[in-house]
């Protein structure tokens, strides 16, 4: 269990679950980590280019291997955590 | 007693720690916080889903309960073989009280306790022959079943038996889908992660039976009930609301629901979600797959369900929303007679709440449309995203108290005094005879439904005939009471 939890909590490319909230901000949203969260900023958005590094609305910084053109969200991404 | 301050708050929860040794209370003390609505996110203030501390009694359960039990054991027209020995089932056995329509053991099998009946034997040299001649009788006996789980209990995965090949095979010979489902009770910390693993089964074994296939004739009206286990009938006094207001339900999760409603509603246009907790997992999957938008809703209670039917027809054109206010007006003079009635015999009286993983915050609205009160509140097996969402429920300063322990909560009870407890049934006895009112939330003590409308006059009933119940009142002994302890004159 302990070092289940290890892994679940250190995990650095953890599977993220991205979704638009109804106002229309995106939501981060990672199952094994319990983890919901707004998408504060992101480096690249716009329909041509999406992803990079983005801030979550707890401070926390993950990235997005950048996405060209940006993909039809709702999506689970690997992302990595900085 | 008047409502408590931060500082008292506070202050009852050191108390109840001190009994602790210090390994202990640093753990515990983690999991009890006092509300504060100005944070926006739980994890400030309370740790959930970990492991219980060993030694406490807490009243969580395990894996396999949190599928065959919640999310499985109610799809009606499937058989779910308790694989392993018979206790895990035969003691869950109808407990949970979701109703369904059909003939028991001919085309439902709700309420029957199928199991593998594991033995020595069977541990000893593995189990996957016994499940292939199991599978082969049930359908000889019960023909009419549309489906088989398989649900395994601990030892299953202790011993490594093969279940998906044993499921693979059979489904071959049979035709009929058969579904393996790994929730071993010891994985995860409590049922939370036999609801998340019963969600991937669907997924991977069902959901995809009509990809492709457009067979189905469906309307720009049709929904799916989601995370509604028809505890009572709840669910049916739920849908007959969406249906009034213009929306076509094509699939209940899964109370009274069957494997075809399932396998259809990757069809819907859009997933409404009761219970966040055990099925928000695959209203993601679907959202991801299939593009279905999906909103969490509220039925306890007139506040929030005029609030969720708004919310939902807000996805739909003038007419359902026509339909949501025609459908709230329509109940307006039925509620208000309910609210008129109870309100005065329960206003002010205060609620101690614990239970699963979706009610600790859904019911407070129906409460206070009563006049009542939540004090404190917590979850057996919620995670960081349900306490997020019930920061803004409770008032500031009540307990919020997570995976309790029974000895914290008897002292919670003792201190704070509620007029009311709502939890399980085995907290049930212990509060009563300490001569505390309390309503069983799991199966709503034999009554329900307390969805919708004509669940909330229900409700009303029974918090009423529970707290103003005359039995409170002979709770002492007549020697003990205040009168009879005054000194008794000598007689001359
Ligand atoms: S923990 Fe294991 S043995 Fe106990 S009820 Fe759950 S599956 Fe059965």
């Amino acid at each position: 269990m302990l070092t289940l939890l290890f892994f679940a909590l250190e995990n650095p490319m953890p599977s993220v679950m991205l979704r638009k909230r109804e106002d229309g901000k995106l939501l981060f949203y990672v199952a094994k980590k319990d983890l919901e969260e707004t998408i504060e900023t992101i480096e690249f958005d716009s329909p041509e280019k999406w992803g990079g590094e983005v801030v979550l609305g707890d401070g926390s910084k993950y990235y997005f291997e950048p996405m060209e053109p940006a993909p039809k969200i709702p999506l689970t991404l690997q992302a990595k955590r900085l | 007693m008047a409502a408590m301050t931060r500082e008292e708050t506070e202050a009852l929860i050191q108390e109840v720690l001190e009994v602790y040794p210090e390994k202990a209370k640093k753990d515990r003390e983690k999991h009890l916080a006092i509300n504060d609505q100005s944070l926006e996110k739980a994890n400030k203030c309370i740790t959930s889903n970990r492991k219980s501390l060993p030694g406490v009694m807490t009243i969580r359960g395990c894996a396999y309960a949190g599928s065959k039990g919640v999310v499985w054991g109610p799809i009606k027209d499937m058989i779910h073989i308790s694989h392993g020995p018979v206790g895990c089932g035969q003691y869950s056995r109808a407990g949970r009280r979701n109703y369904y329509v059909g003939t028991t053991g001919i085309n439902t099998f709700g309420t029957m306790n199928f199991t593998s009946d594991f033995t020595e034997k069977d541990i000893v040299f593995g189990g996957d022959k016994k499940l292939a001649k199991l599978i082969d009788e049930i359908e000889v006996l019960f023909p009419m079943n549309k489906g088989i789980s398989i649900q395994s209990e601990c030892p299953i995965g202790l011993i490594g038996d093969d279940i998906e090949a044993v499921a693979k095979v059979k489904n071959k010979e049979h035709g009929k889908t058969i579904v393996p489902v790994r929730c071993e009770g010891f994985r995860g910390v409590s049922q939370s992660l036999g609801h998340h693993i019963a969600n991937d089964a669907i997924r991977d074994w069902v959901l995809e039976k009509r990809d492709g296939d457009d067979s189905f004739p469906t309307t720009p009206y049709d929904v799916a009930v989601i995370g509604d286990y028809n505890i009572g009938g709840d669910a049916w006094a739920s849908r007959t609301l969406l249906e009034e207001m213009g929306l076509r339900v094509v699939a209940q999760w899964s109370g009274d629901g069957t494997i075809a409603e399932i396998e259809k509603t990757p069809k819907v246009k859009l997933n409404l979600i009761h219970c966040y907790r055990s099925m928000n997992y695959i209203a993601r999957h679907m959202e991801e797959k299939y593009s279905i938008p999906w909103i969490e809703y509220n039925f306890f209670g007139p506040t929030k369900i005029a609030e969720s039917l708004r919310r939902i027809a807000e996805h739909f054109d003038d007419t359902i929303k026509e339909g949501a206010e025609r459908v709230i007006a329509r109940y307006k003079a039925d509620y208000d007679a309910v609210i008129a009635k109870y309100k005065p015999r329960l206003e002010g009286k205060r609620v101690m709440l614990y239970i699963g993983g979706l009610r600790p915050r859904h019911v407070i609205g129906a409460y206070e449309d009563l006049g009542m009160e939540v004090v404190g509140t917590g979850y057996e097996f919620g995670h960081n995203d349900d306490y997020d969402r019930t920061i803004k429920e409770m008032g500031n300063a009540t307990l919020l108290y997570d995976d309790v322990t029974g000895y914290e909560f008897e002292e919670f009870v003792k201190k704070v005094q509620p007029d009311l407890v709502g939890s399980g049934v085995k907290e049930k006895y212990i509060f009563q005879k300490m001569g505390v009112p309390f309503r069983q939330m799991h199966s709503w003590d034999y009554s329900g439904p307390y969805h919708g409308y004509d669940g909330f006059a229900i409700f009303a009933r029974d918090m009423d005939m529970t707290i103003n119940n005359p039995c409170w009142k002979s709770f002492k002994a007549p020697w003990k009471t205040e009168a009879a302890s005054e000194p008794v004159k000598a007689v001359a």
